[in-house]
């Protein structure tokens, strides 16, 4: 770290306080733009997508478990499992991989 | 259904929401460690803001050196999705919701409670959304403590596993919702292969994670905005 841990936190706040808060207060109606509605809808997918992978692979202490972890939460995800349930898949696939692997 | 029942309802849905949320951010927690804040610090990051993708996305560059600015443009792009979000849950109140709900109803919005909101007949009721926001918001906090507070408590194993759960959160986001499109699983596929090409070739070592990210973002998005718009019963 760098700078002071408090304004990097009062930054971090005001932005997500004023990306959820303007809309709800300014828009009152709806949006029209069809690229722009576009655009918001895939956003989410793209920025989790790019964060996911390949971060995934040097998260666990080997990259064999945790490409397991990530094939694990694949999987789960792909069957229509909710949040809690594919997190847990995952840690348990690196989890029990590790204990043959390290 | 009167007032108090909103809120009861509220705390009753939010509740799993809550647990889950306690889980993952213990994980959260291990990543702010990792960055150098206390778990003072991390707790009230995390209760002012509630966001898996971009805490952990600024408690890396948080660790990794980054600016205040690079900071606040990372939670910019990684909380875009709480934009959209919050214009479709703007639908969602009624015309006459005044203010002051309004200014609290957008301060916890995410993936699950909007999930929540939405699954709720007609327009919302602020009361519910007290409810939800007042039991799972606490949950996260006290995870993200925790999480720093035990990391060096927790055995090594644990700590590895515990690592990978933020991201398979991440894919039950976008995983299920690819199944039923094309364009979907393909964009999130071209975009995990890029993440790669971009972290792993040389040409690209210049970029920071968060640039990375935000290139990729923006880029990715409006090529599948103009090459594949949404028909309007795709949205949420």
């Amino acid at each position: 770290m760098t700078g002071n841990a408090y304004i990097y936190i009062f930054a971090m706040a005001a932005v997500s306080y004023l990306i959820r808060t303007l809309p709800l207060t300014l828009i009152r109606r709806r949006i029209e733009n069809r690229f722009l509605r576009s655009f918001l809808y895939y956003v989410p997918y793209v920025t989790l997508a790019v964060m996911t992978f390949p971060s995934i692979l040097t998260a666990t202490g080997s990259v064999w478990s945790a490409w397991l972890g990530f094939a694990a939460a694949l999987f789960c995800a792909w069957r229509g499992m909710g949040l809690l349930p594919v997190a847990c898949a995952a840690c348990a696939a690196v989890f029990l991989s590790e204990l043959f692997l390290l | 259904m009167t007032k108090d029942h909103a809120f009861l309802r509220g705390l009753r849905d939010g509740a799993p929401i809550s647990l889950g949320y306690f889980a993952v951010a213990i994980s959260l927690g291990i990543a702010a460690r990792g960055a150098g804040l206390t778990a003072f610090q991390a707790a009230l990051a995390s209760l002012l803001n509630n966001a898996s993708a971009g805490e952990f996305a600024a408690f890396t560059l948080i660790g990794a050196g980054a600016g205040y600015l690079e900071v606040a443009l990372m939670t910019l792009v990684a909380n875009a999705r709480y934009l959209l979000m919050s214009c479709a849950l703007s639908q969602k109140l009624a015309a006459s919701t005044p203010l002051i709900p309004r200014l609290i109803i957008g301060f916890d919005v995410t993936d699950e409670i909007f999930g929540a909101y939405i699954a709720q007949p007609g327009p919302l009721n602020p009361r519910y959304a007290y409810g939800v926001i007042l039991i799972a918001l606490p949950g996260w906090a006290l995870g993200t403590f925790l999480g720093v507070a035990m990391g060096s408590a927790l055995p090594a194993r644990l700590v590895s596993a515990l690592s990978v759960s933020l991201y398979g959160m991440f894919l039950a986001v976008i995983v299920p919702p690819a199944r039923k499109s094309r364009v979907l699983a393909a964009l999130i596929a071209a975009s995990m292969a890029l993440s790669a090409l971009f972290t792993l070739a040389p040409l690209f070592a210049f970029l920071s994670t968060g640039a990375r990210v935000i290139l990729l973002t923006v880029a990715l998005s409006a090529l599948a905005a103009w090459r594949f718009p949404v028909e309007e019963e795709a949205q949420p």
